[in-house]
């Protein structure tokens, strides 16, 4: 059948595109103030800290156009923390979006499948078990772990496990997301039970050592780190994007998406494991980031809808402007403490969380 | 142009329909009537291989459904469920998704084109730009049966298009339904509850009873003794103002 005779061409037809244009360009224009708002966050927030640079000074540096002192602070501690942040913030953010519709739940995060919690677990087995969380201190408030990368590798395994315990059952259970949802609460039930369980026999300093890695902390990250994610990240992020049309037919509905040819159980497997797997890293390297994947979907939402298309460009920039101006307001707040992010984007989620619902939020 | 041969389903080795053959004609509606889990929704599924049957073949514009990839079915059959999710886009964004068998990487010229003409075709510029979650039930069909029609397929399939919607909505529905069907000369199989909506707007009639055919014709076939035996509710068929009416006796 088709319908591209003369009259499509015809006058009639032009106020309805032109209306469509022009519904299209506002939501162009959010990403666009979004993304210069990106800019600027990003440059206060390399130039405020214990020490304050001045803007010309930051940008001056980023370009290569300062070689100061300044320029060792900016390119060695406030750049990479701001980048990874950004990157944290998109990465949580896309998994949020990509879970609400592959679980057909507006409730749907990275958090909502228990990956963080397997992630604590294993960050705990690695400090108490396997002994990699003697505390030391250095300078006024940063305390580290003596062998984080031990930390973050077997963390990671764990989350890995919990991603494969998770597709394992969604796949025999033909990828329905009431049993992705519930398998989800079971394994952050018994992962959270088993944090408990090592806590219980462990000593203060170790106890001290695995909370102290629960809470959320982009500092924590750097350059090598930051490559590792920005790395993993951007594919991921590619991914869902292509999965756009994929995702808005899911949101249609099931029965819907099949009717357009699109394998759902697929979608919905794929989309899962590699949300899995971003949350996985990002958590592994940083810590338990919450609300990021839940509250700043949401935020998208309320300005360029439900349409993949620009929900997902829209999630990431939300994202990133959360997390960065999160830790920009952590480091500032209580100067010169740092507080982690985590602490903050949980203080800051929840009201906003609650704000967007009651402004109305409709899925 | 479709053709359903010697289609046979099973779900869970529970056997749901059993030897289905039937044919249709290009600008012609098919009702598909019988019973509450007769089969009739699983049967729609078997034609755009939804739901995959064990045997048969079927064959739409002279190709079999079968041996097609998923989204190459998707350029030939539009498919209408009886319900579809309503988030928060535009009933122009909702029906563009009709058009994902066809994009490549982005929208195209032609999908703007082909979605701006069924807009105008279905009476719907006045929707275009409304959220579809604020949409009335009758509006959203008419949104689902535009996305359909923008898959510019040679079959529509729909399933109850006219459930939970009034009686002026039903008619409408049916009549777009009957219009499009006509103007594009494609084929159109519709499963209906309502007998007399079939008999006003159908040219033929199948009659599923325990998975089989049990009838399969045109006005002739609508006849007291099959829809007792198919219900089992005794009726009159009797002619008014050109349609036959069936009226129950209960």
């Amino acid at each position: 059948m088709s319908f591209t005779r003369k009259e499509t061409n015809g006058v009639e037809c032009e106020p309805l595109a032109l209306a469509y244009s022009g519904y299209i360009k506002k939501k162009m224009a959010f990403m666009v103030i979004s993304s210069i708002l990106l800019f600027l966050l990003l440059i206060y927030s390399i130039s405020v800290g214990a020490t304050n640079i001045a803007f010309t000074d930051v940008i001056l540096s980023l370009f290569g156009y300062d070689q100061s002192s300044a320029s060792t602070i900016i390119w060695n501690i406030r750049l990479p923390r701001a980048l990874v942040a950004i990157v944290a913030g998109v990465g949580l953010s896309v998994s949020g979006v990509a879970l609400q519709s592959i679980l057909r739940n507006p409730l749907g995060s990275p958090y909502t499948l228990g990956i963080s919690h397997a992630c604590a677990f294993g960050a705990a087995f690695s400090v108490i078990v396997l002994g990699s969380g003697t505390m030391r201190s250095t300078g006024a408030d940063a305390i580290m772990l003596n062998n984080p990368y031990m930390t973050t590798t077997v963390s990671f395994c764990f989350s890995l496990l919990a991603t494969f315990t998770l597709i394992a059952i969604a796949k025999y259970r033909n990828s329905s997301p009431e049993v992705m949802i519930l398998t989800g609460v079971a394994l952050a039930s018994l992962f959270t039970a088993g944090t408990m369980f090592l806590q219980y026999f462990a000593d203060d300093v170790q106890l001290a050592a695995v909370v102290f890695w629960t809470f959320g902390d982009v500092g924590r990250a750097d350059w090598n780190d930051l490559t590792i994610l920005f790395i993993l990240t951007v594919p991921a992020v590619f991914y869902f994007f292509m999965n756009r049309w994929n995702y808005n037919a899911i949101d249609a509905g099931d029965e819907t998406a099949k009717g357009l040819g699109v394998n759902v159980e697929k979608v919905r497997l794929w989309g899962m494991l590699i949300a899995s797997l971003v949350t996985a890293f990002i958590v592994s390297f940083l810590g338990v980031i919450g609300f990021v994947g839940l509250v700043c979907p949401h935020m998208a939402r309320r300005f360029v809808g439900d349409e993949q298309r620009f929900l997902l460009p829209a999630s990431c920039l939300t994202g990133a402007l959360l997390l960065l101006g999160a830790d920009t307001a952590a480091r500032l707040m209580l100067a010169p403490h740092e507080l982690p992010v985590a602490i903050l984007t949980a203080f800051m989620g929840a009201p906003l969380f609650l704000y967007l619902l009651i402004r109305g939020y409709q899925h | 142009m479709l053709s359903v041969t010697e289609l046979d389903f099973s779900y869970n080795n529970r056997e749901i329909l059993n030897q289905v053959h039937f044919g249709l004609k290009p600008g012609k509606i098919l009702a598909i009537l019988g019973p509450n889990g007769v089969g009739k929704s699983t049967l729609l599924r078997c034609i755009n291989a939804i739901h995959p049957p064990r045997t048969g073949t079927i064959i739409v514009d002279g190709e079999e459904v079968l041996a097609l990839e998923k989204h190459e079915i998707a350029k030939r059959v539009g498919y209408v469920p009886q319900r579809s999710e309503a988030g928060r886009l535009t009933a122009y964004d909702a029906i563009l998704l009709g058009r994902k068998p066809h994009i490549g990487w982005n929208v195209g010229e032609k999908d703007r084109r082909v979605v701006e003409s069924v807009i105008r075709k279905l009476g719907l510029e006045e929707l275009a730009l409304r959220h579809i979650n604020e949409m009335s039930g009758g509006e959203l069909q008419r949104v689902a049966i535009a996305r359909a029609l923008v898959q510019e397929p040679k079959l529509l399939l729909l399933d109850e298009p006219t459930s939970s919607l009034d009686l002026k909505k039903q008619l409408e529905i049916l009549r777009t339904v009957r219009q499009v069907v006509e103007d594009n000369n494609v084929s159109a199989v519709i499963t209906m509850h309502d007998l007399n909506l079939a008999l006003r707007f159908a040219d033929n009639y199948i009659f599923l009873k325990d998975g089989k055919v049990f009838a399969h014709g045109g006005d002739e076939i609508v006849v007291p003794e099959t829809i007792e035996q198919v219900y089992g509710v005794a009726t009159s068929v009797e002619k008014f103002n050109g349609f036959h009416v069936v009226i129950p006796h209960e």
